[in-house]
């Protein structure tokens, strides 16, 4: 059906598209690579001349990069373990036949709404304030030490903050697809007296599979750039901050503007890396 | 006898299920408490949950303080333009797409995708001189083109993923019956489609509202969004909590409340179509 | 539903473009911090529009981490978004050095520059050019409850020493009642635990640099202030110090969960202030701590209010500045909130106003807080920088913060007092030479 009018047309109605996107991705970054080449310091007269690869070189021999690289890749699958296992979980809860599920879906899916300054907030000082907050209440009702969560558990706390930002994401994906399954043959394995755990291994989790990639995708593209979460609760201390964070702190809080984009260019290195990993699994799978 | 079994069933199932989604829920409903205590009850120990005298005390003070509307406002053209310009921009490249795939459609459509994982922190210098350069610092147009260009990706998979489930033979219906390629869209697909964009619209509009790092470093005082009207309440001088959950829940509740209501659409739209 | 996506954005797009266009009239951007002086000073703006109505004013209240982020991203790009910008005397220096700022010399002489205290106004001066006009100056010094010295049977000299602060932190510690005997900044930041720990650190004889530009972070001195600041805080402080920070310490002071604390000399007014605060009556202040060395743990800040260079509106930026930080301000905010609550610091005339010293029982520790703070020979040994709580060079801001980062380490015990000091001294060795020196 595709004529030689029909493609050049639809050439010519993905071009605004593809040209503004690559306008986007193009400008930016090549204006990146440019300062990543120079002493670009704007606080003492800005740019300061070529220096070649140096920012590249201190950048990743600074002793805050593979930390920052390692606090990332602990993040972003702390959130997927967790959102995953727990997506699974509360998807096979609410596809069963209960009272008020429109309402009990409703509470689930709320925290996707939240802004994610707010929801930091939130957390940070009226749930983990080891003082005032709610947590710590519930600790001492219980006889036990608040325990100081922010900076005791840093990375914990972040997880756990995202996970719940991010979970009703997940389990939203994972209902949908748990309720196209096929109840007859769930049935019929019960029939043959297959237990639950076989049921679920061999029937369940299979289905859900190309739905769990999804979920994996799309949360990998924001997880990567998580920042907002950090800034308001630990500010990169005990041993939180992300590459993300790194960069920013290169760029804004140092004003080293050259050495920053020579990190800006090392994340896109990295998100391309993962992003290629992804799409390789991803992309063969939602082609079907 | 079974039937009894499956009754107990549901009992437990409701419980339990009510039981998680409260426990999730109950962030969202403590802050929404909280903002109608008052400073000293916000804190008392042990925390007081529902029998407090409610006031709207930190509602005032925060409309007093910031001219509430005013952000509101910002957010919601800025969230609602850049949907719509993006939108129309990429219905006509999700519709080449759907209909006439070529090799090399799927690369490009991983290549969209691949755009968004650029970090924003690297390149604000880069934005932030450019702006500059165009006048565009602060102003609502500006940050609605941005916000347009972030999310074009996922607007693109979203519309992709809904106009390939549209048969071709209707089409081609349409075609022997004399239709050019105008009416084609109009008549034909755009009905058709009209679900999918719903909730493509929908859940950009949920990104673009909680996007907080261009939209805090691109703005000052009149293009500034809920984004930044929450930046000046995060850490203020002495007790805060009732008022910082005034203006958390005066932030989240537009967009709470449009979820609630479109949430049928935004399980589709989530899921990019790609899961059913 | 119909949607008809291009109408729709044509007028989405008529209204973002439709700026807010008043005839005639001057805007003015305002950047400023969310502290509470400064929200007095935005509620308060219809005297100042009243007698300029040709001037409209508009506000960006922003929380003090974002603010320092985005002026500074402003004027070092020349954005020139804002026309007022609230900088401190870390920024002023450097900025004013760049010429990126407005010189404030040509103010009227109503407003009367001599009347600015001498440490403020020096701090504010780049070769004879004042730079920033100081909304409110603060040191820092010890606040404390009455009640709870008395109940230990201690009394607070006017100077005390870190040893008695020790001693008198023990005996108020009751931690079964949540009463802890010293709260202290804990907070990683360059204006959160550095600035109080390169203030303490003063007073033990320590300095960030030699007269080479060597970082110290390995001398016995910086030991030794590090060592005192984590004993006081581990076995007295209050739990979850390391992301408690100026905010975090005054709520918890004004909750009654503290005997001591150390810090700006403008909490006193919101410490004993009955509206906020649950101990307002029991609240006495001393000097800040020292250690027999010539030199206590105190600092000089004073937030300031600037004109960026690029602005569009310098006159009516004067116009607004001085407005802000002239004595009828200070005289309308007492009128309206009372003396107790006008900014404090900045001017000689304050202190000696019988009716400000009368209303605010800490006037005279603030004045001699301010007034002993040298911050061109901050600490014993000579330095090469100016400034007591802060190293006024453009990097200070991005090493101080780090190092913070790995003091809040130590205290949330992570590492030791060692691994802290060495990762600081790599560290600060680390960007200095990637900034050249």
């Amino acid at each position: 059906m595709a004529t030689q009018h029909s493609r050049s047309a639809a050439r010519l109605m993905m071009a605004p598209a593809v040209v503004l996107l690559l306008g986007w991705m193009l400008v930016p970054l090549t204006m990146t690579l440019y300062f990543s080449f120079k002493k670009y310091l704007p606080l003492r007269g800005g740019d300061l001349g070529w220096v070649g690869f140096e920012n590249y070189t201190r950048f990743v021999t600074s002793s805050a990069f593979w930390p920052s690289v390692q606090a990332t890749l602990v993040i972003v699958g702390g959130v997927l373990a967790i959102t995953v296992v727990f997506g699974v979980l509360l998807a096979m809860l609410l596809d069963q036949p209960m009272w008020g599920q429109g309402i009990v879906r409703i509470l689930v899916i709320a925290p996707f709404f939240v802004m994610p300054t707010v929801s930091a907030l939130v957390w940070k000082n009226m749930f983990m304030d080891p003082v005032n907050g709610l947590f710590a209440h519930l600790w001492q009702a219980f006889g036990l030490t608040p325990v100081e969560w922010l900076s005791q558990a840093s990375l914990g706390s972040i997880i756990m903050i995202v996970s719940w930002q991010w979970l009703p994401f997940a389990t939203l994906i994972l209902l949908t697809a748990i309720q196209s399954l096929d109840s007859e043959q769930l049935e019929a394995a019960e029939m043959d007296g297959a237990p639950p755990l076989a049921r679920f291994g061999f029937i369940i989790l299979p289905h859900l599979s190309r739905a769990i990639t999804v979920v994996v995708l799309i949360q990998t593209i924001f997880l990567l750039s998580i920042f907002a979460e950090i800034f308001v609760t630990t500010q990169g201390s005990f041993g939180t901050r992300t590459l993300t964070y790194l960069i920013f702190q290169r760029v804004l809080e140092s004003q080293n503007v050259g050495l920053g984009s020579a990190g800006g260019i090392y994340a896109v290195i990295l998100a391309n890396i993962v992003a290629l990993f992804l799409m390789r699994i991803v992309g063969k799978n939602l082609d079907a | 006898m079974a039937r009894a079994v499956s009754q107990q069933r549901k009992i437990i199932n409701t419980v339990l299920a009510w039981a998680v989604g409260l426990l999730i829920f109950f962030p969202i409903l403590w802050t929404i408490l909280t903002s109608f205590k008052t400073e000293a009850t916000a804190i008392a120990d042990p925390p007081v949950f529902l029998f407090f005298d409610w006031t709207l005390e930190n509602y005032t003070v925060v409309q007093e303080r910031s001219d509430y509307m005013r952000f509101l406002w910002n957010s919601v053209i800025i969230a609602g333009g850049s949907t719509l310009l993006g939108i129309v921009i990429a219905v006509p490249a999700a519709w080449s797409m759907a209909f006439v795939p070529s090799k090399r459609t799927k690369d490009i459509l991983l290549w969209m995708l691949s755009t968004k994982m650029l970090p924003a922190v690297g390149v604000l210098y880069p934005i932030y001189l450019i702006f500059i350069q165009m006048g565009l610092l602060d102003t609502r147009i500006g940050l609605t083109v941005v916000l347009m260009l972030i999310n074009l990706p996922i607007i693109v998979w979203m519309l992709y993923t809904y106009f390939k489930e549209i048969p071709g033979e209707i089409l081609e219906a349409a075609r022997m019956d004399g239709a050019g390629l105008r009416e084609e869209i109009l008549y034909v697909l755009t009905p058709m489609a009209i679900p999918g964009i719903a909730s493509t619209v929908l859940l950009n509009i949920i990104l673009a509202w909680n996007e907080a790092f261009w939209t805090l470093n691109l703005t000052a005082a009149k293009a500034a969004p809920l984004t930044a009207f929450i930046a000046s309440y995060s850490s203020p001088e002495g007790l805060f909590y009732a008022k910082l959950s005034a203006a958390s829940t005066m932030a989240i509740a537009p967009i709470l409340i449009l979820g609630w209501f479109s949430q049928k659409q935004l399980v589709r739209g989530l899921t990019f179509g790609a899961v059913k | 539903m119909k949607l008809r996506p291009s109408l729709c954005v044509a007028s989405a797009l008529a209204i973002a473009a439709s700026s807010t266009a008043y005839a005639e009239t001057t805007t003015l951007t305002i950047a400023t911090v969310n502290n509470g002086d400064m929200i007095r000073m935005q509620g308060l703006t219809d005297d100042f529009t009243a007698q300029n109505p040709d001037i409209a004013l508009e506000w960006v209240t922003l929380e003090e981490n974002v603010l320092r982020q985005r002026v500074t991203q402003d004027i070092a790009t020349k954005g020139g978004q804002f026309d007022v910008m609230t900088i401190g005397t870390y920024e002023v220096p450097i900025w004013g050095a760049q010429d990126w700022l407005v010189s404030l010399n040509d103010l009227p002489a109503e407003w009367d520059a001599d009347d600015i205290l001498p440490a403020i106004r020096g701090g504010l001066t780049v070769d004879g050019e004042l730079y920033a006009a100081p909304f409110y100056g603060e040191s820092s010094m010890v606040m404390y409850r009455t009640d709870l010295m008395e109940a230990a049977g201690l009394e607070m000299p006017d100077a005390p020493t870190w040893e008695f602060i020790g001693q008198a932190a023990e005996a108020m510690t009751d931690k079964d009642n949540e009463v802890y005997g010293i709260c202290l900044r804990g907070k990683a930041g360059w204006g959160e635990n550095m600035a109080f720990l390169t203030a303490m650190s003063n007073s033990f004889g320590a300095r960030w640099f030699d007269e080479s530009w060597t970082p110290q972070f390995d001398s016995e001195a910086w030991a030794n202030t590090l060592n005192t600041y984590m004993n006081l805080m581990t076995n007295y402080g209050p739990p979850g110090a390391s992301t408690n920070g100026f905010n975090e310490n005054l709520s918890l002071f004004q909750q009654g969960k503290c005997g001591m604390w150390i810090d700006a000399t403008v909490a006193a007014s919101f410490v004993t202030n009955p509206d906020d605060s649950t101990v307002a009556d029991k609240v006495g202040f001393a000097l800040a701590p020292d250690n027999g060395l010539g030199k206590r743990g105190n600092w000089l800040w004073a937030w300031s209010l600037a004109i960026p260079a690029g602005s569009d509106a310098t006159d009516a930026a004067k116009k607004f500045v001085a407005w802000a930080t002239s004595k009828e301000y200070t005289a309308l905010v007492a009128e309206n909130e009372g003396w107790a609550n006008v900014p404090p610091g900045t001017r000689t005339s304050l202190y000696e106003n019988p009716a400000y010293t009368e209303a605010a029982s800490f006037a005279e520790m603030t004045l001699g807080s301010i007034n002993s703070a040298d911050p061109t020979a901050p600490t014993v040994d000579p330095v090469p920088y100016t400034g007591v709580q802060f190293v006024a060079i453009p990097e200070f801001a991005g090493i101080a913060t780090q190092v913070g980062q790995e003091m809040s380490a130590a205290l949330a015990g992570q590492q030791t007092v060692e691994e802290a000091l060495a990762k600081a001294q790599s560290i600060t060795a680390e960007e200095m030479e990637a900034a050249g020196y």
